[in-house]
């Protein structure tokens, strides 16, 4: 069985035809190249898979890409405007948010999702709002800082330059 | 994953149709579904997505209960206003499943249909005197959970909705396993019009009512009352996690808790 699906990811059209057991992650991988979304463990846990669906995060390799037809998808790719990184990417290289980065694009997306439900979230609620992303290099604090800092610039963020990152990013 | 085929029904009746097939099952916020298929546990035929049905979905206040759709989000009941103002535990509880991403997908329906031991909102269902809507009929919130992964539901019946009658007051503790959030053990306790009910998950095979606490915090609502109870450790889960005794000692222990936080 094959099924067509159209997707929005990162503001562009893409129809592609998959198998109802074709992950959203391998989509995104495989079928549209864009390899900036990982895969840690496969199994829901890690959250290097982490993208926006709608505005909300979502582990991509616990969703079927049949059950994301009609929908938008923010991947890391999408974050960035030109060469200018968005806030949230600005602030984990400021405070050396990451060592390897294989968790990042999961981690800043999180970060992404938290700060369009809690604007100036405290470190308990970061802390909390992490727990589905996984890292084994940084320890976490300067994870911790560079979300404060990066919801600190995305508050700050004239609204029109938001707007045009589109409604949730 | 084996191969499967894909519905996406636009109605409850088609999908309660196509789920008749004993080799067809409903696919909700797949958060469970979809890993067990990855490790080919499960090798239904085809999956009907509950995705693409409003009449799922939602929350509302009717009479004296609160009625929310099976394929409601955790996230959405944690942040729903109408929950917080008339169950605020059940929001609290749905708040502490998981992760933010967990949340975001997996819901209420596919939760109690999984009955996992350890999952938190069997707590809730047997705690608040829930019940469990299908598309044929009203399951007792007493009589949902049967035994491990098992539920009264029959093959082929799909779970609606949930109404839950609102408490006097209520409050979830739970000592939640560290790396996945699930419950080693969790109590709800609930003052209600016809007395105090407690649900407990984690502890046992499926969720049950502690009815010595019960009676104990009828006669005293206080938090001393509940840890005054002792419950025999005979039957309940004995695992990596924690002892049979151990998840004995932590039922008054997360009750006292409860009430405490009851007020
Ligand atoms: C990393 C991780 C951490 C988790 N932590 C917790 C936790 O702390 N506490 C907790 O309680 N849970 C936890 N869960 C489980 C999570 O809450 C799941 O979302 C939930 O158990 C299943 O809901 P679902 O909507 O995803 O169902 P699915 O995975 O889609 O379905 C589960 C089962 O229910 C059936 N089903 C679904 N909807 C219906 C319906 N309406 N009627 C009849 N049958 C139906 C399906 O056929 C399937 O057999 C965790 C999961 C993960 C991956
Ligand atoms: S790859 Fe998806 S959570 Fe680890
Ligand atoms: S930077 Fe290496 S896993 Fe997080």
């Amino acid at each position: 069985m094959s099924i067509p699906i159209r997707l929005t990811v990162n503001g562009r059209e893409a129809a592609v035809t998959v198998e109802p057991r074709t992950l959203l992650v391998e989509v995104l991988r495989t079928h549209l190249h864009l390899t900036g979304t990982h895969v840690g463990c496969d199994t829901s846990q890690c959250g290097a898979c982490v993208v926006l669906m709608d505005g909300r995060s979502v582990k991509a390799c616990t969703v079927l890409a049949v059950q994301a037809d009609g929908g938008a998808i923010t991947t890391i790719e999408g974050l960035a405007d030109g060469d200018t990184l968005h806030p949230m990417q600005q602030a984990f290289h400021d405070h050396h948010a990451l060592q390897c980065g294989f968790c990042t694009p999961g981690m800043v997306l999180s970060a992404v999702d938290l700060v369009s439900r809690h604007p100036d979230p405290s470190d308990d609620q970061i802390r909390a709002d992490l727990d589905g992303n996984l890292c084994r290099c940084t320890g976490y604090q300067p994870i911790v800082r560079a979300v404060r800092a990066g919801a600190q610039a995305m508050r700050a963020r004239p609204a029109a330059e938001a707007g045009a990152r589109g409604r949730h990013v | 994953m084996y191969e499967f085929a894909y519905h996406r029904p636009a109605t409850v009746a088609e999908a309660v149709a196509l789920i008749a097939d004993e080799d067809v099952l409903p696919l909700a916020g797949g958060q469970t579904l979809i890993p067990t298929l990855k490790q080919r546990l499960a090798m239904p035929a085809a999956l009907v997505d509950l995705g693409g049905l409003a009449e799922l979905r939602g929350l509302r206040r009717d009479g004296d209960a609160l009625v929310i759709g099976a394929a409601t989000t955790h996230a959405e009941i944690a942040a729903s206003d109408l929950v917080r103002q008339t169950v605020p535990a059940l929001a609290a509880l749905a708040q502490r499943i998981g992760d933010p991403q967990v949340r975001n997908r997996g819901t209420l329906g596919g939760s109690i249909a999984n009955a996992d031991p350890a999952a938190d909102y069997p707590a809730a269902v047997v705690g608040l005197g829930a019940s469990v809507h299908t598309d044929r009929r009203t399951i007792d919130g007493d009589a949902v959970f049967i035994d491990l992964f098992t539920t009264a539901l029959e093959p082929g019946e799909l779970i609606t909705a949930v109404s839950v009658p609102v408490p006097r007051a209520a409050a979830y503790e739970k000592a939640a396993q560290p790396a996945s959030g699930y419950a080693v053990v969790g109590v709800l306790v609930a003052r209600t019009a016809a007395g105090v009910r407690v649900g407990v998950t984690g502890a046992g095979p499926c969720a049950f009512r502690a009815t010595a606490l019960e009676r104990a915090l009828d006669a005293a609502f206080t938090p001393e009352a509940a840890r005054a109870v002792t419950i025999p450790a005979d039957g309940l889960n004995d695992d990596l996690h924690a002892s049979a005794a151990y998840r004995a000692a932590l039922i008054p222990v997360l009750a006292a808790r409860a009430v405490a936080a009851c007020g």
